[in-house]
């Protein structure tokens, strides 16, 4: 079984009850909640313990202490009308916090059931409550409590149950929201089927998913609730008896030239408690919301993000400066052609160029890279060890490593022919053009079939190799230092070759070709020994030159297909876009090109299409857009994450078969990640088994089909149920209890 | 209660000495109103068919859209019967309130697709699998021991009760939800894709379970895949269905591998083999298959699909 890690897959509204728990201590590790907490403790506590704190009537006025001075008996002096400002200020802070809390709590006894029965239930309850919320939301706030409050009479509480009432139709909605968010979930239809009462699904799988998003809400009204009560008591409108800090401020107001420092208390009083909450409820956001990403960064990053943090990472290769120039010299030269000056040097030798492995390829390419990525340091020691003992025999022997159950043993073959070659990094290409009849007569004689040493001459690869990537390696920062998803994976795909990147989900299949892409998200942690394409160091490559290369010369196509086309704009205009961008032609021409490539790809009636929205086709149409818009440049290089598993099989099968015929067509390289050995036999030349970030075994897809080596691809193809007997007719199967009735009962049925 | 699921099964037969099957599906329509003013509604099954006896699995096939996780969802009493009926053991249960539905809890069980979102985030799996027996009255401490039981049986180490469910792997979790599936003894377990979201080992192993239990217990299956491959593995029975319509029924041998509706002819030339060269023979066949018969070009065809597809997400329709 897999790393759990690498599963937990959560939605994001799941994700929100199970982190409660660790919430409040995120929580508390944010400075700005603290505070937030401590100011509005203190002042709760100042209120709710008031006449412990002065002995000051706030009702009580004297006409001796009007505008008294601060100190002595008025700590902080009298007001207008000679009351007790400390005293009015802390009685004051009752009135604000418990009219805040009646706002509140009225908004959330009227919002969180109705929210709950409407989302949970729909039908017409959610129609006529969305319908209230709507006319609620629409009225406005001030004139309907400045109406109630002169009908009713001067009480700040009524007022704001008022208040309450019309904070509710917000509740509502957001309740409403997240409960239909949940209900769709499949525990909770899971949890139907269990037998379970509606109210216990709600109390126990739909309340705990609104409880955050409720809290926060909550925080934020309350400070709204002061903030509209407090303007209230300042025209006037609130309880002339109790002290309040909106009618300080009024009392204030009228003495601002003689005495301007009352204005201060109430104010200060309003400012930080208004603050203190709707910080709170931005912390509580941004606490709920980390730990939602926690969750789901431990899902397979295959999201698309800047590849910035990557880069730098990975241009720690010094010294291949001068090799990657001339490498790219000779890679244009051959690139310019696309691909046919290539396929014809080769084609002399061999005249199916796909089947012979160039798994070796990697090793002569890597040549020039003298550095490993800083994380296989350790490992490269051993391996040059490997190669000042037998400088010579590293190309030679790689088949038997290659097939060996380890793959250490390909890294070690790998490391040791770097040394070799660092002799003379410049001579590279030479030498190996050289020894390419070798290679020639080595397939010429073997069938397609042929032996793994004779299919493998790793020297003849060297011209064509499209692709090469050596000792990539991926990780993530974790909770106990790094993980690493990705360790020491080395890939060779030549031009007109179809790789298959075979794995189980967490093998790193993916971040493999993400990392090709160079659209790893900001924290991975990348490493290469040798990125090359077609001569360029991709690893080099800054954010521009990468992004001129992406789409034009090395193209992608997605595992879903739908998510990757924006909703909101037409087919033909994602699809004319990259066109124009990367071949600079003009809106006709990019037009009719896109319109070609529409018609090439199968679809009946492109005109309709190019018109279309993605959610007006089907899952296997987006999937021909996308495979249309990936091969509109013209691309040396196709890079396929499980193209076809969103797939029906129906459909599957003709992506499938258009994806080989362009391929064909064009001769593209390209490499398919996937999980599926049917889509490997069906269309890769050569395949990579990838386990726990390493490949452990390489081999033209034929052999690996026919002879398996490595333990872990045998396990794989013996779980394919292809072969699998099919299951007798019940009343063969061994006796079971109920076998019995079920037989008499079944064959009944089945007459 | 006692250790093992069969020692406190029932009777197998509740109902009289009906020569009914466990459960039959008879006509049954389901239709989803379509949005907008005064639309024709969206008939997800058009009249479909099928029978399970006690201790049989009948596997469902099709592609995504066919309505074939509908079928499974109307025998749950989660969508909607608009004409037909679904009878279990001799009775009506399709259209029934929501107490009576509830009854039917202890006979009637689902393993949903999606490992992730089917069993709660925030419950840990003691809770998720005690879940249903509090339902039914069992004491705590009965549910407890009931529990590691469960857990055993689907071959979890017993320290899994205290643990959330994002601790665990897909083919764990899956587990998981079998065992909540079994937690009442069920008659019948409707598996809605059990195994489309797991690994290639994983799903093998997790398939061996079902097999396993089903002979250990006499449960029933209807067991809904895409994969004909799977369905080969773990039915006896084979429905192959095709636009909310039943096209093929049949032994699973006979359908998986010699066919007669030019659908599952299709269906089954289009599941790729692992090897290269029995795939480039059946690539071969499909293709002339393709140029003698009806055109198989999805291209047509997709777009009246998508249509249907569009309508279907209000109902939870087949995952893509």
């Amino acid at each position: 079984m897999t790393l759990p890690q690498s599963e937990a897959d959560l939605t994001a509204v799941a994700t929100a009850t199970p982190v409660r728990a660790g919430l409040v201590r995120r929580l508390l590790r944010n400075p700005v909640a603290v505070a937030c907490l401590v100011i509005l403790a203190v002042i709760t506590l100042a209120s709710v313990f008031a006449p412990l704190l002065t002995s000051q009537d706030p009702a009580r006025s004297s006409l001796t202490e009007t505008l008294a001075p601060a100190g002595g008996k008025h700590l902080l002096g009298g007001d207008g009308v000679g009351r007790d400002v400390l005293a009015r200020l802390l009685y004051g802070g009752r009135t604000s916090l418990l009219g805040a809390l009646i706002a509140v709590s009225v908004a959330l006894v009227i919002g969180v059931p109705a929210g709950l029965v409407a989302g949970y239930y729909r039908r017409w309850f959610d129609a006529v409550g969305s319908w209230l919320a709507n006319l609620l939301m629409a009225v406005p706030a001030i004139v309907v409590l400045l109406v109630v409050m002169s009908a009713i009479g001067q009480n700040t509480y009524v007022g704001m149950a008022v208040f309450g009432v019309l904070l509710s139709p917000g509740v509502f909605r957001l309740i409403r929201a997240s409960v239909i968010s949940v209900r769709e979930e499949l525990y909770v239809d899971a949890a139907r089927v269990s037998g379970l009462t509606d109210g216990r699904i709600v109390r126990r799988h739909i309340l705990p998913v609104v409880q955050a998003p409720t809290i926060i809400q909550a925080a934020q009204m309350l400070g709204l609730a002061i903030v509209i009560q407090s303007g209230l008591e300042f025209l006037g409108l609130g309880s002339a008896s109790e002290a309040s800090w909106g009618s300080m401020l009024n009392d204030a107001f009228a003495n601002i030239y003689t005495k301007p420092i009352l204005l201060l208390w109430p104010g200060a009083a309003l400012a930080l408690t208004v603050a203190a909450f709707c910080l709170l409820g931005n912390a509580l956001r941004d606490a709920l919301d980390a730990s939602a990403n926690t969750t789901r960064r431990s899902r397979r990053t295959t999201r698309k993000r800047k590849p910035t943090a990557a880069r730098t990472v990975a241009q720690e290769t010094p010294g291949t400066d001068t090799d990657s120039d001339s490498d790219s010299d000779s890679g244009t030269g051959t690139g310019t052609g696309t691909g046919s000056g290539t396929e014809t040097r080769a084609g002399s030798e061999a005249a199916s160029p796909t089947d012979s492995a160039p798994e070796t390829g990697t090793n002569p390419q890597a040549t020039s890279t003298p550095t490993p990525g800083p994380n296989n340091g350790p490992r490269s020691g051993t391996d040059t060890a490997t190669a000042g003992s037998e400088p010579h025999t590293g190309p030679d022997s790689t088949p038997q490593p290659d097939a060996g159950p380890d793959a250490r043993t390909i890294s070690t073959a790998d490391a040791g022919t770097k040394s070799v070659a660092d002799t003379g990094p410049d001579a590279e290409q030479q030498p190996r053009t050289d020894s390419r009849p070798d290679a020639g007569t080595a397939t010429g004689t073997g069938t397609e079939t042929g032996s793994m040493a004779g299919a493998r001459p790793g020297s003849r690869t060297a011209t064509d190799a499209l692709l090469v990537l050596d000792g990539l390696t991926v990780s993530y920062p974790a909770a106990g230092g790094e993980k690493t998803v990705v360790d020491g994976v080395s890939l060779t795909v030549r031009r007109g070759e179809v790789l298959g990147l075979v794995g189980e989900s967490g093998s790193g299949k993916s971040q493999t070709a993400f990392a090709v892409l160079g659209l790893l998200p900001p924290e991975a942690q990348v490493s290469t020994g040798r990125l090359v394409f077609e001569g360029t160091d991709l690893a080099r490559l800054g954010r521009a030159e990468m992004n001129r290369l992406r789409g034009r010369r090395i193209a992608y196509v997605p595992q879903e297909p739908m998510s990757n086309l924006d909703p909101s704009f037409r087919i033909g205009s994602q699809l004319v876009e990259p066109v124009r961008r990367h071949l600079g032609l003009s809106r006709a021409a990019a037009k009719a090109k896109t319109l070609g490539l529409l018609e090439r790809v199968g679809i009946a009636d492109p005109e309709r299409v190019f018109a279309s929205y993605p959610h007006q086709i089907s899952g296997g149409m987006a999937q021909r857009v996308l495979i249309a818009g990936a091969v509109s440049c013209d691309p040396d290089l196709l890079i396929a994450d499980e193209p076809t598993t969103a797939l029906d099989v129906t459909v599957q099968a003709e992506v499938l078969d258009l994806m080989r015929s362009l391929q064909r067509e064009r001769n593209m390289g390209m490499v398919l990640v996937t999980h599926d050995f049917g889509v490997v036999a069906d269309i890769c030349d050569r395949v990579s088994v990838m386990q726990t970030g390493a490949v452990v075994e390489s081999a033209p897809a034929s052999e690996l089909f026919a002879a398996p080596q490595h333990p872990y691809t045998r396990m794989l193809l013996a779980s394919t149920l292809e072969d699998a007997e099919p299951r007798p007719a019940p009343g063969r199967t061994p006796a079971t209890t109920t076998a019995g009735s079920t037989n008499t009962a079944h064959q009944e049925g089945r007459a | 209660m006692t250790g093992t699921l069969d020692k406190d099964r029932p009777a197998p037969t509740p109902a009289p000495a009906s020569a009914e099957p466990l459960l039959v599906a008879d006509q049954v329509v389901v239709e989803y109103p379509a949005k907008g003013w005064r639309k024709a509604p969206f008939r997800a099954l058009k009249g479909v068919s099928i029978t399970i006896g006690a201790g049989e699995t009948l596997g469902l096939v099709g592609e995504s859209g066919s309505g074939k996780t509908t079928l499974g969802r109307a025998i749950l009493g989660l969508a909607p019967v608009t004409s037909g009926s679904v009878r279990y053991g001799g009775r009506v249960i399709s259209g029934l309130d929501k107490k009576q539905r509830r009854a039917l809890s202890s006979e009637i069980q689902v393993v949903f697709q999606d490992p992730y979102t089917s069993l709660n985030p925030a419950m840990t799996v003691t809770d998720i699998l005690s879940e249903p027996l509090m339902v039914a009255g069992t004491s705590r401490t009965e549910a407890e021991r009931r529990v590691k039981d469960l857990l055993d049986q689907v071959r979890l180490p017993a320290d899994a009760g205290q643990r959330l469910p994002r601790e665990f792997s897909g083919g764990q979790r899956q587990r998981v939800a079998i065992a909540r599936a079994l937690s009442r003894d069920p008659r019948i377990v409707v598996c809605d894709e059990p195994v489309s979201a797991l690994d290639l080992s994983t799903q093998a192993r997790v398939l061996d379970l079902f097999v396993e239990i089903q002979e250990r217990t006499g449960v029933a299956y209807l067991f809904v895949t895409h994969d004909l491959s799977v369905v080969r593995h773990i039915s006896h029975r084979v429905a192959v269905m095709y636009r909310g319509e039943i096209v093929e029924t049949g032994d699973a041998a006979t359908v998986t591998s010699t066919p007669e509706h030019p659908y599952t002819q299709r269906l089954l030339l289009a599941a790729p083999v692992p090897d290269p060269e029995r795939q480039a023979a059946r690539r071969a066949e499909r293709r002339r298959l393709a140029e003698a018969g009806e055109p198989v070009d999805d291209s047509v065809g997709s777009v009246t699909d998508s249509v249907g597809s569009v309508d279907t997400t209000g109902a939870k329709g087949d995952p893509a």
